[in-house]
């Protein structure tokens, strides 16, 4: 039994059907990385991982229990999200903002408990952030800010981390970085990872798993090498693209292309 | 993980120590501060009272005494009033900045406060010599209309609920509301009665209306307080509270019931003053930090603060004429919202 399975939900905004009747299952303590054009429905499929949408049909399993009767803070101990682009508010230091992470284990009025700062520092020292820690978070530049939120995530002690698009807007080192610290925790600390990367590159790269969506359906599902075919790419994005392998992790990547 | 605990509790020693001790400190010196604005303003007025009789009258009560009777009978509850309103009008505000994450946000600037003066205007006309409980729910009510149709006008707009459309709408319904209540007033000949409603005024409170109103207020703020954590969460992003496990649905309803509450139970007391909400809580949040489980509570107690002296200033602008209440607020306030609109209105 996988801890994350999606069975033929129904997800959407009022009357715009996005997903419909579909199905996949997230492997346990793997790297998964939805990918596909813009407007595929992959971030709507995320959030309704996320229990962010509600499934119209159709549910998400958590450990084989329909996420929506789940109590959402038992949920939230199990998965940590973090959205595309999240607005900080201002005047937050780092150490503040990631101590939110321990909402789902607090009570009353929440005062942070020695476990919870156990939790919270841990969290800091592995996104590399000690340093850091009394900053105002609006000061941080945009790598910085989004191992914030990682940290906040990772605060929350989950095995299931899911994450939108947490690359946007960094540049080609901090994307790196960013990924490679995901990896690093999917290594280390065993925990699921599923998130939506728009670099295809980058998601052969870090990933153990690839889903390829389009139109709200999936396309393929499986390895990097598996997924990352020429025919693949003209399928789920009409282009022509000339392929080659990544010589950090022997996984296929695009050289270049051109629409078809 | 020991090393971590060390850690921890390092930090529980020192380092995160500081903003709790700012906040307790504003905290109390705010009520010490509040307690004096209240001695200071019961002792003056068109009659000059002095402390030691003001004493007197609140411990020793004689009411064969005419200072006696003026400080228990008029000054007293209007301070009282004053203080209440501000505490509620202040911590409207801030559950309105949190949960909508709108540093415009306002009951004056949103509507509420139009809306709650309109059904006050109903009333004097349709209903005349309704009790004050009843009046008190028919503000609540108001308030409820005057968000109702800020929220519905801002919306219809493409692009959803921005800062500045809300505050657009928010406008545009607050002259429609005022407009239509001065029609009623006028059409009903309730003029004199809506007078200082309109104005805004605390001069009108009297004992009844605080025994009415000041169990609301007390607890539609202790509940605010029970949901400060969540405000907090909520103000990071709907989908960041999810994420964390908060029943967001839940916690909007109850901000919003306590929002209404406190916003109708302040007009329907002094009338429909602004700002109060706006400045308070942006004062609080720039000393307090980003916490709601200090915000609230400081911006109770500092929002009395600044109605109290607001009226004790208009009675002694201009005696023993008093000052608009609403003018004196405005005149902080006006330049505070440029202030706010010219750094463009951002999501807080």
């Amino acid at each position: 039994m996988p801890t994350l399975a999606i069975d033929q939900v129904k997800v959407g905004y009022s009357n715009l059907i996005i997903l419909d009747d579909l199905s996949v299952e997230i492997p346990e303590k793997k790297m998964t990385t939805i990918v596909g054009a813009n407007g595929c429905g992959k971030s709507t499929l995320l959030k309704a991982i996320a229990r962010i949408l509600k499934t119209q049909k159709g549910a998400v399993y958590l450990d084989g229990k329909a996420i929506q009767l789940l109590s959402t803070k038992e949920v939230a101990k199990k998965m940590a999200i973090l959205p595309q682009s999240s607005q900080v508010p201002t005047g937050l230091t780092v150490y503040e903002l990631i101590s939110y992470g321990r909402f789902p284990y607090q009570t009353g009025l929440g005062t942070l408990k020695v476990d919870d700062l156990k939790h919270i520092n841990w969290a800091i020292e592995a996104t590399g952030l000690n340093a850091l820690k009394d900053r105002s978070v609006e000061a941080l530049s945009g790598g910085q800010r989004q191992r914030v939120w990682i940290a906040m995530a990772l605060a929350q002690d989950t095995e299931i981390l899911i994450l939108d698009e947490p690359t946007t807007y960094l540049d080609l080192a901090h994307q790196l970085d960013i990924l490679l610290l995901l990896q690093k925790l999917n290594k280390e600390q065993k925990r699921t990872i599923v998130m939506v990367l728009h670099d295809l590159n980058h998601a052969s790269r870090v990933s153990h798993n690839l889903i390829a969506m389009r139109n709200g359906a999936i396309i393929e599902e499986g390895t990097p090498k598996q997924v990352m075919t020429r025919s693949n790419l003209k399928a789920i994005f009409d282009i022509e693209a000339t392929m080659s392998t990544c010589p950090f992790s022997n996984n296929p990547i695009y050289l270049s292309y051109t629409l078809n | 993980m020991s090393e971590y605990v060390e850690q921890s509790l390092e930090v529980k020693k020192k380092g995160l120590a500081s903003r709790p001790v700012i906040a307790t400190i504003i905290l109390i010196g705010g009520i010490i501060g509040l307690l004096l604005a209240i001695g200071i303003s019961v002792s003056m007025g068109a009659a000059e009272i002095d402390v030691r009789t003001v004493w007197s009258a609140v411990f020793q009560y004689d009411s064969t005494l005419v200072p006696h009777q003026i400080i228990q009978e008029t000054r007293l509850p209007r301070v009282i009033g004053a203080a209440l309103v501000g505490a509620s009008l202040a911590v409207s505000g801030s559950i309105m900045q949190g949960m909508t994450r709108n540093p415009l946000a306002d009951p004056g600037l949103l509507g509420l406060n139009a809306g709650a003066a309109f059904m006050l205007a109903i009333c004097f006309a349709f209903f005349p010599g309704l009790s004050y409980l009843y009046i008190i729910l028919f503000a609540f009510v108001g308030a409820a209309l005057g968000a109702g149709l800020v929220f519905g006008v801002g919306s219809l707009a493409k692009g959803g609920l921005t800062p500045m459309r809300l505050v657009l709408a928010g406008a545009a319904v607050t002259a429609l509301l005022v407009a239509l209540s001065e029609g009623i007033a006028i059409y009903y000949r309730i003029n004199q009665d809506l007078a200082f409603w309109n104005a805004g005024g605390v001069s009108g409170a009297k004992w009844e209306n605080i025994k009415i109103m000041s169990p609301w207020v007390i607890l539609a703020i202790l509940g605010a307080i029970v949901l400060s954590k969540s405000i907090t969460l909520l103000s990071l992003g709907e989908e960041i509270a999810v994420g964390l496990g908060q029943k967001t649905g839940m916690i909007k309803l109850f901000g919003t019931l306590i929002i209404l509450i406190l916003a109708g139970s302040a007009v329907s007391v002094i009338g429909a003053v602004g700002f109060v909400g706006l400045v308070i809580p942006h004062i609080t949040r720039f000393l307090v930090g980003y916490d709601y489980r200090w915000i609230i509570p400081c911006s109770a107690v500092l929002g009395g603060v600044l109605v109290v002296l607001a009226d004790l200033a208009a009675r002694m602008v201009n005696p023993p004429q008093e000052t608009p209440i609403g003018a004196l607020i405005a005149v902080i306030g006006v330049p505070f919202f440029l202030y706010l609109t010219r750094k463009g209105g951002q999501p807080l």
